[in-house]
């Protein structure tokens, strides 16, 4: 029963979750490979990040099941630890520990939960510093820092954790328009290294450039899904049709 | 005293009768002068307690510096008891479990909204002079019951101020450290609390220098502080009723010259901390 890479990295099947009287994923399935990165896009309240956030158990869901790597999300009993050392996850509003510096942002979670060795910890966070593009800035603390710098420090430091998958939800949406494309830039060569994405975003350009399939969600349920070519040029819905003419 | 009041008192009106119209008052500023220097003179035909207020001050000072040390002990001592196991309650009011929390919430309101006195004063007759664990028995003075009557009130205020800090953080920092396997433990102590000392030090200091002030309700239990040990040298000077004001105007400048810095630097200390948010 253990998971191999040719079987999906994510599986999500017929996934249901409510707010209160409010359903707000009404039956999702999707399927993630290994290497490959997936935007989700659709309108503001269809669901997209409290999918994400289901996938790394941040939110819970009622029905359905996720499996990442072949672990279920959805037990009463799950081994969070487990799963989120194989899921990253970056927020829209960066969330770093402004009491920390950036560099002790990247390294305390591999010295505190996986036990890393603290030197060996400190040499792979200034490796990540330097690979976001931030060499200099290991003593500054969050609050000295610009949003694009904040948001690559987050990037670096859950990929300290040598994630298998990486969850972006919205990362660019709060960030100043000169410095979107810096965070983006980062995320891109990311997945052309080839880690595992799954994307929330309204940054269609980059969607389009990047992304191997795109998912468009209304309401709850996934309306149409496909590689951007198809996608862009050939979508089949109308509320796909409306959405894109709204923003493209 | 009545043989030197006549003749200052009959004096005026029989020697000068143009100045009627100030007659009635010069007696009686004449009598006040009288009364006066006849205190004076009265206690200096007592013998023993000749001393000016400030000479009186002055032979007591040690006594009385000694007690206010004693006041700031127990304030301490109070304060640091009253912060760990306010911290834990805190902490207790945000747990997940709805027992803990139920627990928590009840204790902070019950001893929050309760009069420091009367805390005080069931400190003072619940708790037994000794406790005994096995065959060790540890004596229990009135001061460490006083101490921990006061720690009640304490900790339960500190209790509030933990939990509005750790509330007023954002719900992004708790996500963030989750996401990153951190265990709710490790957030709290390494995430969490670190970042709520800024904004928790100036309400708990002000609470402090509330505590320092509250230390003197020690006094009607029976604790042997400065308002105890105050009343203990007047009654030593005689009950003299002129050393009153000076004395107990002494007592509020020590606690003067210890609280008002505290917040004076509590005040500094919320400016610069509502800056940087």
């Amino acid at each position: 029963m253990s998971w191999t890479a040719a079987q999906p990295m994510v599986s999500i099947t017929d996934v249901r979750k409510s707010f209160g009287e409010v359903e707000v994923l009404k039956g999702i399935s999707m399927e993630v490979m290994k290497g490959e990165v997936i935007c989700i896009i659709g309108p503001s309240g269809s669901g997209k990040s409290t999918l994400i956030r289901c996938i790394n158990a941040l939110n819970t869901i009622e029905h359905g099941s996720i499996l990442v790597e072949g672990q279920e999300v959805n037990v009463a009993r799950l081994d969070k630890l487990e799963l989120r050392k194989k899921v990253g996850m970056v927020f829209q509003q960066y969330n770093l520990f402004p009491h920390k510096t950036a560099l002790q942002n990247i390294m305390m979670a591999p010295v505190r939960v996986l036990k890393q060795d603290r030197r060996e910890a400190e040499r792979r966070a200034r490796e990540l510093i330097a690979k976001v593009r931030l060499q200099g800035k290991e003593h500054a603390y969050p609050g000295e820092l610009s949003g694009g710098q904040q948001q690559r420090v987050a990037i670096a430091r859950s990929l300290a954790m040598n994630p298998d998958v990486m969850l972006f939800d919205e990362v660019t949406a709060a960030l100043d328009p000169e410095t979107v494309g810096e965070v983006l830039l980062t995320i891109k060569e990311l997945a052309q290294e080839g880690m595992t994405c799954i994307l929330v975003t309204h940054e269609m350009a980059f969607a389009r450039e990047v992304a191997d399939r795109i998912y468009f969600t209304d309401r709850g349920v996934i309306v149409e899904q496909g590689p951007p070519a198809t996608f862009f040029s050939g979508a089949s819905d109308p509320r796909t049709r409306e959405f894109l003419s709204q923003i493209l | 005293m009545k043989v030197l009041l006549a003749p200052g008192a009959g004096a005026p009106p029989a020697s000068n009768p143009p100045s009627r119209p100030l007659a009635s008052a010069r007696p009686c500023l004449v009598l006040f002068a009288f009364l006066l220097l006849s205190a004076g003179i009265g206690h200096a035909q007592a013998g023993a307690g000749t001393a000016s207020a400030l000479e009186v001050l002055l032979r007591w000072m040690p006594l009385l510096l000694k007690a206010f040390v004693f006041n700031i002990a127990i304030s301490v001592l109070a304060m640091a008891v009253g912060t760990a196991t306010g911290t834990v309650l805190g902490i207790g009011q945000l747990s997940g479990s709805r027992a803990v929390h139920a627990v928590s919430w009840l204790v902070t309101q019950f001893f929050r909204n309760a009069p420091w006195l009367v805390l005080l004063f069931f400190a003072m007759f619940l708790l037994p002079f000794e406790i005994s664990v096995g065959s060790v028995s540890v004596a229990l003075p009135d001061w460490v019951k006083a101490t921990i009557g006061l720690a009640l009130p304490v900790m339960a205020n500190v209790s509030e101020i933990v939990r509005g800090a750790v509330r007023s953080l954002p719900s992004g920092q708790w996500e963030a450290a989750e996401s990153l396997a951190y265990s709710p433990r490790q957030t709290l102590w390494l995430i969490i609390l670190p970042q709520c000392i800024k904004r928790m030090l100036p309400p708990w200091m002000n609470l402090y220098a509330i505590l320092t002030m509250a230390t003197v309700l020690a006094s009607v239990v029976g604790v042997s502080e400065i308002m105890t040990t105050t009343g203990q040298v007047l009654a030593s000077e005689g009950g003299r009723p002129d050393l009153l004001a000076p004395l107990y105007a002494f007592v509020l400048l020590l606690f003067f010259v210890y609280c008002y810095p505290i917040a004076r630097w509590t005040v500094r200390l919320e400016s610069r901390f509502s800056v940087k948010g």
